[in-house]
């Protein structure tokens, strides 16, 4: 009798291993849930426009991906343009002349931010803004500059 | 005339005392849980029974799930030309949906109907009343446990499916179909996000409640006989199903 006790909490414990894995996959591999307190450092940068722009959009420096958008939101004092907030990749150092603009993937793809590395000596410190921003572009206000001339 | 809104009274007024009863049962066993929980081996051995023996099943119906879905989501978005967005297709319709539902619907198959079955052939052949005569708590050895086994195993074996069935769609998706691999995983890894996971463990968690609660119910309460049992188990199944059908509904509806 024990060794059969044994063998059902050993079956159970199995089963639950499993399962916990599978879950563990789900949530942190494919949720991007953090457990271990992310080193991400944050950034902010202002734009005109970002259109299209979802939360979890990735940020990306030459097409590498090194961070991603957690936050937008309108800037508390000046509440005609969006702030957006992001977590990079500790071992990414921006310049402070870098350039952050909104890009879209594809023709009709997502949007993400392309952030085009400076030359500058200063490096932006964690919670620091990031100062040059490019907005989203509206494909549909290109076509109509087109249609009307404007280009 | 006056007999038929009597009829009508009468349906109403059973329909509320089964409701009743439904409801203090489930209150009284969770009284029973927490004012007296018992030994943790009765709860292993109905996880083993729920879950490590549905195990064998969930992995057989998720592969098939994620293979069709891979299968059908394959040739609509080949309409669209965006192939690449099958995996994430499939992992989105699993996590969110299918997972939790059809795990729960396999469950309430395979143990539901065996919880019912058990304890009401207990019932009938008084086995619950010398329980009671030797003043042990029924409720504290027949449904408690399997209502907390029930809430542990049903997520989990949702996870299972879960990943199992990606795997599925990953098989028919890029070995069968030739999806680039990268593509299903990169799309996968950036259309699911926490919410999702959450929203499908909370869905998968109240689903295992629900099969316990109804099926141990319908059990409790059977008629006499071995009539009685089949008509119960029925009951139960059937009941047990369209409640996670229904319920998913309105939980989406909550958490979306």
């Amino acid at each position: 009798m024990p060794k059969r006790k044994y063998s059902v909490d050993f079956v159970v414990g199995i089963f639950v291993l499993l399962g916990l894995l599978c879950l563990a996959y789900l949530s942190i591999k494919l949720g991007k849930l953090e457990i271990i307190g992310s080193n991400m450092y944050p950034v902010y940068a202002d734009f005109d426009s970002v259109s299209g722009l979802k939360n979890g959009a990735s940020v990306e420096i030459a097409g590498v991906d090194v961070g991603r958008v957690t936050r937008i939101s309108l800037d508390p004092k000046n509440t005609s343009v969006a702030r957006v907030d992001m977590d990079i990749r500790p071992d990414v150092k921006l310049h402070d002349d870098v350039i952050a603009s909104v890009r879209t993937r594809g023709i009709i793809g997502d949007k993400f931010i392309m952030l085009s590395p400076g030359g500058s000596d200063q490096v932006i410190p964690p919670g620091g803004q990031i100062r040059d921003t490019e907005s989203s572009i509206d494909l549909e206000e290109l076509v109509s500059k087109f249609i009307h001339g404007k280009v | 005339m006056i007999t038929l809104v009597e009829k009508l009274g009468a349906l109403a007024r059973c329909v509320l005392e089964e409701m009743g009863r439904m409801v203090t049962f489930v209150l009284y066993a969770l009284y029973t849980l927490v004012r007296n929980p018992g030994k943790p081996v009765h709860i292993i051995k109905q996880v083993h029974f729920i879950g490590a023996k549905s195990t064998f099943v969930i992995v057989l119906t998720s592969a098939f799930t994620g293979m069709v879905l891979g299968l059908q989501g394959y040739y609509t978005l080949a309409k669209f030309g965006s192939e690449g967005m099958l995996g994430s297709a499939v992992a989105l319709s699993l996590i969110r949906e299918l997972g939790p539902v059809l795990s729960a619907l396999m469950v309430t198959g395979r143990a539901g109907s065996a919880i019912t079955a058990e304890i009401g052939i207990k019932k009938i052949t008084e086995q619950v009343d010398a329980l009671e005569t030797m003043a042990l708590e029924p409720f504290k050895y027949l449904v408690s446990p399997k209502i907390v086994a029930a809430v542990i195993a049903v997520p989990l074996l949702c996870a299972i499916f879960d990943v199992v069935g990606i795997y599925g769609g990953y098989l028919v998706g890029v070995k069968l179909l030739g999806v680039n691999t990268g593509a299903y995983f990169h799309e996968m890894y950036k259309s699911v996000v926490w919410k999702d996971v959450y929203s499908g463990v909370i869905k998968s968690l109240s689903f295992g409640f629900l099969i316990a609660w109804i099926c141990s119910y319908k059990g409790y309460y059977t008629d006499h006989g071995a009539e009685g049992v089949s008509r119960a188990t029925t009951a139960a199944v059937v009941m047990a199903s369209v409640c996670i059908l229904v319920c998913d509904y309105f939980l989406t509806a909550v958490l979306l």
